[in-house]
């Protein structure tokens, strides 16, 4: 195992997390990536941090190992460490690669196939040739029960308990070892699923059952089965290996609770993660856009867009009133060019954010149309992009950076890497210049604006999604290849602030410090607002509240507890519903007409318009509870200001001039917080490059953020 | 180095064309998210894109409806025409259902909503929804003309410099039978060109652009000198291809000859058989469309649909033949027909570019739509309700020349089907069972994919009248290079009453509709199947034991040890 990463003794602020961890507590993130393993251990206002390779066969090694050298580094013992909070890709690997348990699907006759079925339709309308992703489950593996509940929640046919025993006899003859319990309007009335439980729980006492009243209790067949199965299928794996981890753990003295990060940006029991295990899908960038909403809460930010870009992929969430933006339905495992619609959807609650093929390591072609296209087929780290000098022949976005002039070939990775610039240039021309009759470096232009043109595309449409105009919106960067094109895609969407935070190579591990104790509940109730039924409403809403309180806590006996009130609302016969935040006045004693008003507020902002005369239902209600973070000690202004020393210049292309620029390079390690530097400027550090193009200028803050803000037309004249 | 200016100013286009494919994705997005009909919340069935000033498509979102894809390149056209250029001005949005300067029937709506930049005319967005009910006698092939099919809105002003015509609305409400959910579809289809314009908008002041007119020629020139050149790459052959199909009461024979020349492509259907009585009858719009479509699928995947891509397809019909109708031709069900014509179109061009194209599938949806009230023939209980209820369904898609046919998903239409869960909020129907259909994928070295089945009835206290939609059941998917068909349509009752393909059929309190749907026909012989494929669909159910020995030689020994194996819950693959 290597040690990749430098400990970084980082200028962070105390500890953010809630309230009742005091800072003498040490805590640890844990991070299981694709590729690396990060763990931060923080003690009072220090942070220290590794990076180990991901064991895949037993990635609790890889814990053990960093838990090991960061304890080391702060020189503390293990048996110290007060609390874990971890996150891990285990459960999307799973899913990805189908390394799931050998599951079954029970559902209702007549629709055994609900999940092989999916739409009916193709995600790619111009390819003869598609192959459909396969359901996790083959046919042979969905039995089905006699019985049925109605579209208003009543039983049209009871369920024999007969039927369900002739079942489990068969469950029981294939060995299998996990069941996933779909039935039809189940999210209205659960008492079928939970039959089909009690009886498996009598007859199988060794089976895992998942029900999806309970995983994912939502309208529409189709992504409330998958969700369900999807949470069977890991379920064996994720108890074992959770259960393993605190074996470990305790035998070398790390007697702590250890909590899990869920898709929804907050923290969960090991019990309830071993529950439901699909709620840990996600939950790595989770933590990232939690890393963000903390520094948007330091700096008193109400409007921030994180942004994550590594080697393969790019994130982008919303984070509004320092609070990540969350959806209650998303795709994994997407089959083909991350293309919507070929992956299997997830029907819970998640921090929404839009992910996109495009990476340091996203490979550029010319289609027939002679339009430069980039991505989602990535270079890899073998052989990498072609400037690695490892047999790498096409053009990757990191070859377009270096003949740019973002990248010095001989401090890629601290030095640790040397990158050959000929390489690229020639790559750049062989794919991209001779088909389009451009230099190389205008080919490295053409990569670059289209890669960072797609990522402002998804931003875009993502904000509109969300009924969010992005004027205004400060951008928080971090992932190593985002710090390299934050600038441009800051000019692209006309946002005026970046802010680089330090730590930003462990960004997610360190989120999850900064998560709160959360569960959200949820429940289907349809009521038209002219059958507006206030009594009912409140006790939906208590009843929600004490469920969602009682998960957290579960996890924290004492802490104070929010709750966040939510009702789906639309139009009588729209489909989609938009969510309506209610204060808990507005919860206690629900009014019609301030629900009305609610509604035609966010539906005009949203689509510019309301619809007359139509009526207004509810469909689902939610309640998110969650622990205090603990409030966030403001960010101390800058004292004064000095210019940074650049320790040299060199070649830089600006894209927003569409010509070279001479750019000045500034160690980040060398800036004091204060210390300013004009763009065009290059400010590097081990891990990353900031790039500061000509319309921007850039500032340390004293908690070691590098504040990159656009100049105005008077300080540039 | 120093980049030269054309070299740059490639780079802004190229930036630019990804921006409009961005916004127009974005206004099918708001049609999705603020539509009212199942048919387009649920199931996709819409289409959006952006026009230049003299109507020329410039892009298109990829939508689940090929049928919209030429005849929104035409439509804008229509409308400069018929509204008059001089009566353009900022706050206008354009409505028709015209099915021959729209999209082919009285239930697709398009909106047309010129675009102004910094108060210059720029342009046009324009976008399509298919609607439950347009009144009439309801969506069905029952009408002896289009005057029966319901409510039409010529070219005209749904809202003038922003002020809607509140006369029109009420037309409007009064004739058809869900007008909340008419009403609010036309609103959404305002919404979604509004949020187009706003992102163009954007667009143009971040490129400080005052025009499309460079834009356009860039997007036009490239797609055209690519489609040119995967036309000018292909053997100059012609062909012919015919498909006999069931029609209302007489089949119905399409015929097509295909002339692959040097820059174009001739797609004419003479031959082909005449009007029906009734409204399953193509406005020439939609067969252009479907027969553009499968060439573009065969030849061009890859290019997106503009005015200039489109232009090197010349499809052709007679007059008064079943695809190209003229008014006053009942057409409510053209999609019948015209889903048909990609496979007819392949029939000829397997013969210019064999193993490129798939065995014939199940083509037309498997659409239906419920009228329920309550029961007639007794009191009806309390809370029983009237309600119109749409359902878009698939049977199996062709096998490939390398590859099985897709089970119960559909080919060419590109539409979803609604979640059941869905479709029974939408009034009092019941599915009991949607789910494969074993052994109705037509045999061969590669699989037909199957079909499915359906039973539709209501909850208690409702009758129904079921229009069905329906094809293939005397004309199933026909194999192609040895492989089997596909299994035919059928209907009835659960009591064996019989039923029809087509129409509006009534259905008594406590009955179900009992339906099985066409499966796609299998590619190659089927004795060049690989025995393991054939263990899996055995195992899986995909096909039956009988179907094992009879279609692909299976022994009695090996099919019993593959159920023993599945019953053990070992792996057959």
């Amino acid at each position: 195992m290597q040690e990749i990463g430098l400990v970084s003794r980082q200028r962070l602020n105390s500890a953010q997390g809630p309230a009742e961890m005091t800072s003498s507590m040490i805590r640890l993130g844990v991070d299981i990536g694709g590729t690396f393993t990060d763990v931060v251990l923080e003690q009072g206002e220090q942070l220290f941090s590794t990076k180990v390779l991901t064991t895949y066969s037993a990635p609790e090694e890889a814990i053990l190992d960093g838990i090991a050298q960061v304890c080391a580094k702060a020189d503390v013992e293990t048996s110290e460490i007060g609390q874990i909070i971890h996150g891990t890709t285990l459960a999307t690997n799973a899913l990805i690669e189908r390394r799931g348990a050998r599951t079954v699907l029970i559902t209702t006759n007549g629709f055994r196939d609900v999940i092989e079925m999916r739409t009916e339709s193709r995600f790619e309308q111009y390819d003869l040739n598609l192959v459909l992703p396969e359901p996790l489950l083959p046919r042979q593996n969905r039995y089905t029960v006699a019985e049925r509940i109605s579209a208003k929640g009543e039983v049209l046919i009871p369920l024999e308990r007969s039927d369900v025993e002739r079942v489990a006899e068969d469950i029981r003859a294939a060995g299998f070892q996990s069941v996933a319990v779909g039935l039809i309007h189940s999210y209205l009335n659960e008492s079928h699923e939970r039959m089909v439980r009690d009886v498996l729980a009598e007859k199988l006492p060794d089976v895992m059952v998942s029900l999806s009243s309970e995983v994912s209790p939502q309208m529409r067949e189709y992504e409330r089965f998958n969700t369900t199965v999807a949470n069977a299928y890991i379920k064996p794996l994720m108890k074992s290996y959770l259960g393993r981890l605190e074996g470990r753990l305790s035998a070398t003295g790390v007697n702590c609770p250890i909590f899990l990060m869920h898709s929804g940006g907050g923290i969960i029991s090991i019990e309830s993660a071993a529950e439901f295990p699909v709620r840990l899908v996600e939950s790595g960038p989770a933590g990232g856009a939690v890393f963000a909403a903390n520094i948007a809460a330091r700096y008193g930010l109400d409007k921030v867009l994180s942004f994550d870009m590594g080697g393969t992929t790019a994130k982008i969430c919303l984070i509004k009133n320092q609070t990540p933006k969350t959806a209650r339905v998303f795709e994994v495992a997407r089959t083909y060019r991350f293309k919507k619609g070929s992956g299997m959807p997830i029907s819970i609650p998640v921090i929404d954010m839009v992910e996109i093929g495009a990476g340091g390591g996203s490979l550029a072609h010319v289609d027939a149309m002679r339009q430069i296209r980039v991505g989602p087929e990535s270079a890899g780290s073998e052989p990498g992009p072609a400037c690695y000098g490892r047999g790498g022949e096409r053009p990757a976005v990191t070859d377009a950076d270096l003949v740019l002039g973002k990248l010095d070939p001989d401090n890629f990775a601290g030095g640790s890497i040397q990158l050959h610039t000929s390489d690229s240039a020639t790559a750049l021309d062989r794919a991209l210049g001779q088909p389009l009759g451009m230099d190389a470096q205008t080919a490295a232009f053409g990569l670059a604006e289209v890669v960072d043109e797609n990522m402002a595309n998804a931003a875009r449409v993502h904000a509109v999604e969300n009924g969010e105009d992005l004027a205004g919106y400060t951008m928080i960067a971090f992932g190593g290849a985002a710090p390299l094109h934050a600038g441009r895609l800051c000019e692209k969407l006309g946002v005026d602030r970046l802010l680089v935070p330090a730590g930003a190579g462990v960004g997610s591990a360190i989120g999850f410090l900064r998560a709160p104790f959360s569960f959200e509940a949820t429940r289907s109730l349809y009521m038209k607002l002219s059958d507006f039924a206030p009594d009912t409403i409140r006790n939906v809403l208590a009843e929600l509240k004490q469920e969602a309180t009682r998960f957290v806590r579960s996890c924290d006996a004492t802490a104070d507890i929010q709750a966040e009130f939510k009702a789906y609302m639309r139009y009588t016969g729209q489909g989609w519903e938009i969510s309506i935040i209610l204060t808990p006045d507005q919860a206690e004693t629900p009014d019609k007409e301030v629900f009305q008003r609610l509604f035609e507020e966010d539906y005009a902002a949203l689509f510019g318009r309301v619809v007359d005369g139509m009526d207004i239902e509810m469909t689902v209600w939610a309640v998110n509870a969650t622990t205090l973070p603990a409030p966030v000690s403001a960010i101390a202004p800058l004292s004064n200001r000095s210019q940074a020393q650049p320790t040299g210049t060199r070649t830089l292309f600006d894209p927003a001039l569409a010509s070279p620029v001479q750019a000045a390079i500034v160690q980040r390690d060398a800036m004091e917080s204060g210390q300013q530097i004009t763009g065009p400027a290059i400010i590097t550090e081990d891990e990353t490059t900031i790039v500061v193009p000509s319309s921007r200028q850039a500032v340390a803050q004293t908690d070691g953020c590098i504040d990159v803000t656009a100049i105005s037309g008077e300080e540039r004249s | 180095m120093k980049s030269t200016n054309t070299n740059t100013s490639d780079v802004a286009h190229q930036v630019m064309w990804n921006r409009l494919i961005s916004v127009v994705e974005e206004q099918a997005q708001a049609l999705v998210r603020t539509a009212f009909s199942t048919s387009v919340r649920e199931a996709g069935d819409l289409s959006a894109g952006v026009y230049d000033t003299s109507g020329r498509m410039l892009a298109q979102a990829v939508t689940g409806t090929p049928g919209h894809v030429n005849a929104m390149a035409d439509a804008v056209a229509h409308f400069i025409r018929r509204i008059g250029p001089e009566n353009i001005f900022e706050g206008d949005i354009y409505i028709t259902n015209d099915p021959w300067e729209g999209t082919g029937h009285l239930h697709d709506i398009t909106v047309v909503t010129p675009s102004f930049h910094q108060n210059l005319f720029v342009g046009f967005f324009a976008c399509t929804a298919h609607i439950v009910d347009i009144g009439g006698r309801g969506f069905g092939a029952d009408a002896a003309s289009i005057y029966e099919e319901g409510l039409y809105l010529p070219i005209m002003k749904f809202a003038e410099r922003g002020i809607v015509d509140k006369t029109l609305i009420h037309i409007v409400r009064g004739n058809v039978r869900e007008p909340d959910q008419l009403v609010g579809d036309i609103y959404a289809l305002a919404t979604c060109n509004e949020i187009g314009q706003r992102r163009l908008s954007e667009m143009m002041s971040e490129f400080g652009l005052d025009s499309l007119s460079g834009i356009a020629t860039f997007i036009l020139e490239n797609s055209r000198r690519a489609t040119l050149e995967r036309i000018a790459a292909l053997p100059r052959k012609t062909a012919s291809g015919a498909m006999r199909i069931d029609g209302y009461d007489t089949p119905i024979d399409l015929v097509v000859k295909l002339d692959l020349q040097k820059d174009r492509i001739l797609c004419d259907f003479t031959g082909t058989s005449g009007l029906d009585k009734k409204g399953i009858n193509v406005p020439m719009v939609y067969t252009k469309a479907y027969a553009c479509y499968a060439l573009k699928c065969a030849i061009a995947p890859e290019i997106p649909n503009n005015a200039a891509s489109l232009e090197p397809f010349e499809v052709t019909a007679p007059v008064d033949t079943i695809v190209n109708a003229v008014h006053p031709a009942p057409v409510a069900l053209r999609h019948i027909i015209g889903h048909m014509i990609p496979d007819t179109v392949y029939d000829a061009l397997d013969k210019i570019l064999p193993n490129l194209v798939p065995a014939e599938g199940a083509g037309t949806l498997c659409n239906f739509q419920v009228s329920l009230r309550p029961r007639t023939d007794q009191t009806a209980p309390d809370g029983t309700v009237r309600a119109e209820v749409l359902a878009f369904n698939s049977g199996g898609s062709g096998a490939r020349p390398g590859t099985d046919g897709m089970n119960a998903t559909a080919f060419p239409s590109g539409v979803m089907t609604m979640p059941i869960e869905a479709t029974e909020h939408v009034g009092p129907v019941i599915i009991w069972r949607k789910e494969l259909r074993p052994d109705s994928g037509g045999a061969g070295k590669y699989r037909g994919g199957l079909g499915q089945y359906m039973e539709v009835g209501a909850a208690e206290g409702h009758e129904f009248d079921f229009q069905a939609m329906f094809d293939r059941l005397d004309h199933p998917a026909r194999g192609r290079q040895g492989g089997a068909d596909g299994a035919p349509t059928t209907i009835a009752r659960d009591d064996q009453a019989g039923m029809k393909g087509k129409g509006k059929q009534f259905v008594p309190h406590g009955r179900r509709v009992m339906l099985a749907f066409p499966g796609g026909a299998g590619y190659g012989p089927a004795t060049g199947r690989d025995p393991a494929l054939v263990r899996r669909d055995l195992a899986r159910g995909y096909i039956s034991a009988e179907a094992a020995v009879a279609e692909y030689g299976m022994t009695a020994k090996e099919i019993e040890t593959v159920l023993d194996t599945v019953k053990q819950g070992g792996d057959v693959e």
